[in-house]
């Protein structure tokens, strides 16, 4: 079985795998890193993406040995020192979340987006996170969370 | 400042936010087994051989099983809703063993140590069908000579009510309006699919499933399988979306406790999306045969419901008595002298269908409210004024309609004053009217929706009425802890209503602690071990008030211990601010010493036991009635038929409102899932009774992209058939919305001859509309 | 859902990916994976072998190349967006890739993933057809140019031969007074293309002198609507490129499934092929 390098939310992990051993499949059952949730099964909700090297992927569409080598960001490993992200604080005071199965995906999305855009229009927001379904909000309530964690995101790199 | 009434952030969030959560699929027991099930690709057959073998002995597999195999064990599916006396409900085997009567039935299954294992296993069992005829077209299952679903027959039930004489109303109407409408299968697509987890320690079982309903689904479990009820443990741990898709009692349940009872194991079963999509029970499913008859000025003298309702394949747990929730709500909040309500539940060889967020009452509020715009129509009436002439006025409250039901208090003239300012009604009236002159291929419609329903069930006496197998009532249990902190128990099931914030506000006034030193805990049914869950928008107006109820029987309680300990009557405190004060001085005592004192019961007054709680049960002499005003203005580009929708005004009144965060997302959640039938999705079934839209790519759940900002606001006319003033409001947005944007479709290509477009309203149906009306 | 088995290999080198793929009818190459992955997911592929071809460098990246852009294979939909050279040069394709799926799929999946998918209703498809895009495939014998005209054969059928892998796609340059524009019609965001019209036109002199047109999702393979091209040449913008543009429909076969019928689609192609050529026409 191949044999696979992954660091995920800073801790380096050597796996043998499956070569068929979906990416969220390696965390969930192989890491126990839960935080990250399986939504659907082509690629259209979005609620497993997590960061692979940077930027945004769905890990239900990466296989494990495609991540080989790569570094991996969940939910989990989101927060510094105990500490919410300000995504994760925004999408808290805006009540951007219900059910909360979404959530850690649609985070994710959310911070990558900024990546590009870091002020990001209404439009730009709702495009951003085409990829990303949510039942509960209705959405309305996770594009002031996005615009609220854009501008303490933007605020937190000016002070620093 | 009181707690009730503010915007709290939830306590719930940060568990979530961080991805420390307790989906049944993350639960993993020591020497855990995972079951995969076959599914029959076939709509109708009987089943002729089923062959396991060739899975045995696969790697990692333990057990293969077919239905043959747990036809002595598995006993019949529970319907617990049998609407009338006549009403056929066919046995229900959770694994098909002799016939098949739709695509996604289990036929076998495999358990293996691990689920990659168990899935390729599947592929290893054989399966023979002798294929029998589909049966999908509502109105051809009931025609002489259709193939059978049942050996009884293709009519589950059929029912009718009248009330008044409809006969005369009708007679020499000067308008009558007939119209046709079908409300389309809707798949509910809470984001966490199902998954279930058993086990046993080979006397008692234990099973977590990600369900709205542990309670209810103890009873029916233990009654199903004969496993003993106090043997029997349920837990829904962190549920991830239900609206109503969870309010069953699944197969799969059912067959992972046979499972784990038979191999003495944990067994686990995780649903996929596409799985779901074929096998999580459906919404809506009705073809709708409205007539109204009116007086010339557009006051309405009588209505006409004749529903056909798509059963599926089977009755499941509510499948019969969800079009008669809407039995009562067609005259919505209308007058009128007749009415007559007509049911035939109709099986066909799809899933069954059951509740669907609203269950009933969205299928009535589209029927009237998309038949009162067409009223307005025919009039050359505005929408609204038509509206006007017939609802109930707000000095009329209380006021009973003609269904029978007595609404406790409304206003629907507040609610469609406020909506008309913040959407500038008579601006977009102009640019409709200059769109219109100009021939512009984008016209603008506007939609109304002026609804009631009749929500937070429910008085357990009218359950039993309606034949009901259960009551409706909800049970609280609040206990203050030695330190002075406080543990609430709750009946409801929330997954994702934040009733571990609401009940803490509600909590935190009745006893004056602080809202941070309330902890809510439910979902379990050994600790919670009372209750009747989550669904119908009852969560607040009953669970709620049963939990309000509890803390004023502790409060009394402590009342009387802070009386002996004052060396006073108890009529002489004065309770405030979590402290009780002898009238006129400053002797008091905190709920938090009462609560140690309670504890130590180290001298408490004669006959008071030891310890500082109570429980209510609460059971409700009305249901809810919350009601709004909702409109739409969309854009249709008849080149296309592309819809978009521009604005969207909602403005509910739920009276009372615990705290109006939570209420604005469960108003933003519920509009986006009406606009989503309105617009975008369809459970389609082919003439085989193939599902087409079985994944996420095919069944169109719209993204953030697709829907537009709300803008939400609220009046507030308290209910006064609870003692929090409040109506539920899970289900209102949806409720409300799908009539409102197909009314604004339909209003925007009125000049061009059409009356109607089926939903969803795709380009294409648009386009057809538009075509086939140009002359 | 679950794939069933299949081996990995992850070649060193693409003359070691071409052999692997020689030596095995059933191996399948894997590129970002963001098509396979579901069809695999779904057990609606049943591949022996996964070649890995996403780290070879000969696929990597986007190159000038003077009178052409050359976009590697391997060459995300994200790495095309953000090319300097793809905006500046051939900014079609980068208006028809910002459309494709979402920006997690695009982070992952390949330009030339799309291409040799062969999916009709995909977006990258049209455009490189529409820009007579030549792609470039190696095997053990050597290294081919296809044009793209001759490149998509049918439903998810290139004309690509056992053992032979897409290097990577030259997108001409067309130079000054070009206008471009994708237009995509669709149910939600996420749905594929019901139709999709890729544009490109040259006017000059308040005329367009030349165009260049490409349907998405029209028959089994993208197609070029040469008779609406032919038609406009030389044409004002005036009330005639509507006509010019019902010629776009001409010669397509268009699939009838769950979210159109072929008269629907052919009619969108009309409705859309005048929209997006207009939009390129006002773009210059």
């Amino acid at each position: 079985m191949p044999r696979v390098t992954v660091t995920v939310d800073g801790i380096t992990y050597q796996e043998e795998v499956e070569p068929r051993l979906l990416l969220v499949h390696l965390l969930r059952e192989r890491l126990g890193k839960t935080g990250t949730p399986v939504g659907c099964d082509t690629s259209n909700c979005g609620a497993c993406t997590v960061m692979l090297d940077g930027k945004s992927v769905k890990s239900c569409s990466v296989l494990a040995v495609q991540a080989d080598g790569s570094d991996v960001v969940t939910i989990e490993g989101l927060g510094a020192n105990g500490s919410m992200h300000p995504m994760q604080r925004a999408f808290h005071e805006e009540h951007a979340l219900q059910c909360g199965y979404c959530t850690p995906g649609m985070v994710m999305a959310a911070i990558d987006l900024l990546r590009d855009t870091p002020e990001p229009s209404e439009e730009a927001i709702r495009q951003g996170l085409e990829g990303n379904l949510c039942r509960c909000t209705g959405y309305c309530n996770i594009v002031r969370a996005v615009r609220r964690g854009a501008q303490e995101m933007g605020q937190a790199v000016k002070s620093s | 400042m009181t707690e009730v009434g503010r915007p709290r952030k939830r306590k719930e969030d940060a568990r979530l936010l961080t991805g420390r959560t307790q989906w049944t699929d993350n639960l993993r027991q020591p020497g855990m087994l995972h079951v995969a099930f076959l599914r029959s690709p076939m709509a109708h057959a009987r089943i002729t051989r089923v062959d396991v073998s060739g899975a045995r002995g696969l790697p990692g597999v333990v057990a293969a099983f077919g239905g043959q195999d747990l036809a002595g064990e598995q006993g019949s599916l529970p319907c617990a809703w049998p609407v009338t006396e006549d009403v056929i409900i066919p046995d229900h085997p959770p694994m098909a063993v002799s016939e098949v009567r739709y695509v996604g039935e289990a036929v076998a299954c495999v358990v293996a140590t691990d689920r990659y294992l168990a899935a390729d296993a599947l592929e290893a069992i054989e399966v023979d069908y002798e294929p029998l005829p589909a049966v999908i077209d509502l109105a051809e299952a009931l025609a002489e000579g259709s193939p059978k679903v049942h050996e009884e027959g293709n009519k589950a039930y059929s029912m009718k009510i009248t009330t008044g004489d409809i006969d005369a109303a009708f007679q020499d109407a000067p308008v009558v309006i007939d119209r046709t409408y079908v409300q389309q299968r809707l798949i509910g697509a809470a984001m966490e699919p199902r998954a279930v987890v058993a086990t046993t320690d080979g006397d008692s079982f234990t099973l977590w499933s990600s369900t709205q309903i542990p309670h209810v689904l103890r009873v029916m479990l233990a009654l199903t399988t004969g496993i003993p009820e106090h043997k029997l443990r349920v837990i829904a741990p962190d549920v991830g979306g239900g609206f109503g898709t969870k309010l069953q009692v699944t197969a799969e349940e059912v067959l992972c406790l046979l499972l784990t009872r038979r191999l003495g194991k944990p067994i686990k079963w995780n649903e996929s999306r596409s799985e779901g999509n074929l096998t999580v029970h459906q919404g809506r499913g009705q073809i709708q045969h409205i007539r109204l008859a009116a007086e010339a000025d557009g006051r309405i003298r009588g209505l006409q419901v004749d529903l056909l309702a798509d059963m599926g394949a089977y009755l499941v747990l509510l499948t019969p008595g969800i079009p008669l929730l809407g039995a009562t709500m067609f005259n919505a909040i209308y007058k009128m002298d007749a009415y007559e309500f007509g049911c035939t539940g109709v099986f066909t060889t799809k899933m069954p269908t059951d509740a669907y967020r609203g269950a009933g009452r969205p299928e009535a509020t589209f029927g009237i409210e998309r038949i009162m715009d067409e009223l307005a129509a025919e009039l050359n009436v505005d929408p609204l004024e038509v509206r006007r002439r017939n609802w109930i006025k707000h000095e009329e409250f209380p006021y009973t309609t003609i269904s029978g039901l007595t609404y406790d208090s409304g206003n629907y003239e507040a609610a469609t004053e406020k909506a008309l300012s913040l959407f500038g009604y008579d601006k977009l009236r102009a640019e409709q009217s200059d769109r219109r002159d100009r021939g512009d291929p984008v016209q603008l419609g506007i939609g109304v929706s002026t609804f009631t329903e009749m929500c937070g069930l429910a008085p357990s006496k009218l359950l039993g009425a309606a034949r009901f197998a259960a009551g409706g009532w909800e049970h609280g249990s609040v206990r203050m802890l030695p330190t002075g902190k406080v543990e609430v128990i709750t009946g409801t099931s929330p997954h994702g209503q934040g009733h571990v914030t609401a009940w803490s506000q509600i909590v935190a006034d009745a006893l004056g602690v602080p809202f941070e030193d309330v902890a809510v805990v439910h979902g379990d049914t050994a600790i919670s071990h009372k209750g009747l869950d989550t669904y119908g928008s009852r969560s607040l107006v009953v669970g709620g008030v049963a939990v309000l109820q509890a803390c004023e029987k502790v409060r009394e309680k402590a009342r009387r211990l802070a009386a002996h300990a004052l060396e006073c009557s108890p009529e002489d405190l004065d309770f405030a601010e979590g402290a009780f004060t002898v009238r006129g001085t400053d002797s008091r005592r905190t709920i938090q010493e009462l609560a140690f004192a309670a504890f130590t019961a180290h001298d408490l007054p004669d006959g008071v036991e030891p310890s500082l709680d109570s429980d209510a049960t609460f059971d409700p002499d009305n249901y809810s009635f919350p009601h709004g005003t909702h409109l739409c203005a969309a854009e249709v580009d008849t080149e296309t038929g592309l819809v978009k929708i521009r604005s969207y005004v909602a403005v509910d009144d739920i009276g009372k409102v615990v705290n109006p965060m939570i209420v604005e997302g469960q108003v933003h959640g519920g509009i986006a899932q009406g606009i989503a039938q309105a617009l975008f999705e369809e459970a389609v079934y082919d003439a085989e009774g193939n599902l087409l839209t079985s994944t996420l790519a095919d069944y169109l759940v719209p993204s953030a992209a697709d829907l537009p900002d709300f803008t939400t606001d609220r009046t507030e006319t308290p209910a006064t058939s609870n003692p929090l003033g409040a109506k539920g409001v899970g289900e209102a947005g949806t409720i409300a919305s799908t009539p409102a944007v197909v009314n604004a479709i339909v209003d925007a290509l009125r000049p061009y001859g059409v009356q109607d477009i089926t939903m969803p309203c795709t380009p294409e149906r648009i386009w057809r509309a538009v075509e086939g009306a140009r002359p | 859902m679950i794939p069933a088995q299949f081996g990995y290999t992850r070649p060193g080198s693409l003359a070691e990916a071409c052999q692997e793929l020689a030596a095995d009818e059933e191996a399948k190459v894997l590129a970002g994976g963001q098509s396979l992955l579901p069809l695999l997911r779904m057990r609606l592929a049943y591949p022996t072998k996964l070649v890995d071809v996403g780290r070879l460098p000969e696929l990597a990246g986007v190159h000038d190349r003077g009178d052409h852009v050359f976009i590697g294979a391997m060459a995300t939909h994200d790495e095309v967006l953000r090319s300097g050279v793809v905006n500046a040069d051939c900014p079609l394709v980068a208006l028809a890739t910002a459309t494709v799926a979402d920006p997690a799929v695009r982070h992952r999946g390949t330009f030339g993933g799309s291409l040799a998918h062969a999916d009709p209703a995909g977006d990258v498809p049209a455009v490189v057809l529409a820009l007579d895009g030549v792609l470039v495939a190696r095997s053990a014998d050597g290294e081919r140019d296809i044009p793209a005209a001759e490149f998509f054969v049918d439903y998810l059928e290139s004309s690509l031969r056992q053992g032979e892998i897409l290097v990577g796609v030259k997108i001409p340059k067309l130079g000054a007074g070009w206008g471009f524009h994708y237009e995509k019609f669709q149910r939600t965001a996420q749905a594929w293309a019901i139709v999709g019209v890729a544009a490109a036109v040259r006017r000059s002199n308040g005329a367009i002198q030349e165009s260049r047109i490409a349907l998405t999702n029209m028959a089994p393979t993208p197609v070029r609507a040469h008779a609406t091209e032919t038609a406009l040449a030389g044409m004002d913008l005036g009330g005639e490129v509507r006509q010019a543009c019902a010629e776009a429909a001409a010669d397509t076969s268009p699939p009838g499934d769950l979210h159109a019928q072929p008269d629907y689609r052919r009619h969108l192609a009309r409705v859309l092929t005048h929209r997006a050529v207009r939009k390129a026409a006002g773009s210059v």
